[in-house]
């Protein structure tokens, strides 16, 4: 429980508040504008540009869904979690570390194949000895201690890397499982990186 | 001319990889910020028209501008970009802007192609295949950009939005500006809508709202890239954005890129444009 309300303090400390854009657009105007700007974007990536239902609310709620609509959104990101078939949360940290700091794949110029990285790196600081650490994310140093590295909190790490929003509706954190960026196998080396005791994050 | 700037440049970047790499991974702290310092000098030193190898972008696009092209066999010389017939001066500051003859809101990218189309009866297939410059393939788009943007030097950008065509491009910027998409969730609003958040160690500018971050990054675009050795606008700024949030890439020249500039632009009212400026 504590390392799940934990989660919750840090996912909204890192929510900005943004400013409230104002409407005066019909959505309708700027979805035919990205349908065109797009145009020759090819057919196996047209997906990307469409919008699913939690990215079309929380554009259009700039982030900050009213209790209602974030159940909603935590509801329906909680029921895409899927677990690792050996039911194993903690992978291998060494690996973790590796996809932590690799941004690669996923974008138009990577050759196709390409293994994407979690790229945990250029938003959170988290081993120690790695000062190249974007701020766009909360902090991770000492992680796994400061949650006594309970079994609970570990499950609710991978559930948070697999879909931040499955806890927090908006959150700016990508959705790695649930939009297929990591495997769950490279989601549980994450955890690992976190979460394991012999990490570099927690020493 | 004997003057390689693409060489000398990539041959300081490797130097510089070279000694960050020999230092290993614990004295990366030290040597990022000596790196940074390093390129403060060298951004310094080629801040000037006569060191800055973006100016090599301003000549050949002068050059470009008077050369007689297309199936009509004229220049671009009578092109209104917005301030009446070949009248370059403060016309970038301007743009985006809306054009009566296209019943548009186009950039200076989109307003080039259509003055190299009607005027000079131009095919800009060739042109537009060599949007953006690479080691051995020129581009015009980059030289015209650069040569067009410096005769707005010390111009204050300033956009009027007064027709409505302009007005609905700004709101579908603001719209795309926060719209978020793709497989990592990402809008612009994502990196850019807080003031001091890094990338890495890249300090991210806030252009959510008029900030000094969005002038000081309005006003300096195009600019020549170091670490690219090659002169960017506006239009590959965006298509590298665009990239790192892993959506397809953008269309050049199109309605949604300049409604986006148009939201950029604005945000930055009032700056005073340097360009080309020399950027990392």
């Amino acid at each position: 429980m504590k390392g799940a309300s934990l989660l919750a303090v840090l996912a909204l400390a890192a929510a900005p508040a943004l400013a409230q854009p104002s409407p005066k657009v019909d959505p309708s105007v700027v979805e035919s504008y990205v349908k065109s700007t797009w145009s020759k974007a090819p057919p196996d990536w047209q997906s990307r540009v469409v919008q699913d239902e939690t990215q079309r609310i929380c554009t259009q709620l700039h982030n900050a869904p009213p209790p209602a609509e974030a159940e909603k959104i935590m509801a329906r990101e909680r029921a895409t979690i899927v677990y690792p078939a050996d039911g194993k949360l903690i992978g291998d940290w060494q690996k973790g570390e590796r996809a932590a700091q690799n941004g690669r794949g996923g974008q138009f110029n990577d050759p196709p194949d390409t293994a994407s990285g979690g790229n945990c790196y250029a938003c959170h600081q988290m081993a120690p000895k790695e000062i190249s650490f974007g701020t766009l994310g909360p902090p991770l140093v000492g992680y796994g201690k400061l949650r006594d590295f309970t079994p609970e909190a570990v499950k609710a790490t991978y559930e948070k890397i697999y879909d931040a929003q499955a806890s927090f509706a908006c959150s700016n954190m990508p959705r790695f499982g649930a939009n297929k960026v990591l495997t769950p196998e490279q989601i549980t080396d994450l955890v690992a990186l976190l979460m394991d005791k012999d990490s570099p994050v927690n020493k | 001319m004997q003057f390689h700037p693409r060489t000398l440049i990539g041959r300081l970047l490797i130097a510089a990889v070279a000694i960050a790499g020999a230092l290993g991974s614990s004295a990366l702290a030290q040597s990022d910020e000596e790196t940074e310092k390093a390129l403060e000098k060298y951004r310094q030193m080629l801040s000037d028209p006569f060191s800055n190898p973006g100016y090599l972008a301003v000549d050949r696009g002068e050059e470009l501008w008077s050369r007689k092209r297309g199936a009509n066999n004229v220049s671009l010389e009578s092109c209104d970009l917005g301030e009446g017939p070949g009248k370059l001066e403060g016309a970038y500051a301007r743009l985006p802007r809306f054009f009566t003859d296209a019943g548009k809101v186009m950039d200076l990218e989109q307003r080039l192609l259509w003055c190299m189309e009607t005027v000079q009866k131009l095919d800009t297939k060739d042109v537009i295949a060599r949007r953006f410059s690479a080691p051995g393939r020129d581009s015009d788009m980059e030289d015209l950009v650069a040569f067009i943007a410096n005769k707005s030097s010390g111009r204050a950008i300033e956009l009027a939005l007064a027709h409505p065509k302009e007005q609905e491009a700004y709101a579908v910027g603001e719209a795309m500006f926060f719209r978020r998409s793709a497989i990592m969730d990402f809008s612009c609003a994502t990196c850019h809508a807080e003031d001091g958040k890094r990338i890495r160690l890249q300090a991210l500018p806030d252009l959510s709202r008029p900030t000094k971050a969005a002038k000081e990054t309005m006003g300096s675009w195009p600019t020549y890239r170091v670490s690219q050795a090659a002169l960017r606008t506006m239009q590959h700024r965006l298509w590298d954005c665009y990239r790192q949030m892993r959506m397809p890439a953008p269309d050049y020249a199109s309605d949604g890129l300049t409604a986006l500039t148009v939201f950029l632009a604005k945000q930055a009212e009032g700056a005073t444009l340097d360009v080309p400026s020399i950027k990392r």
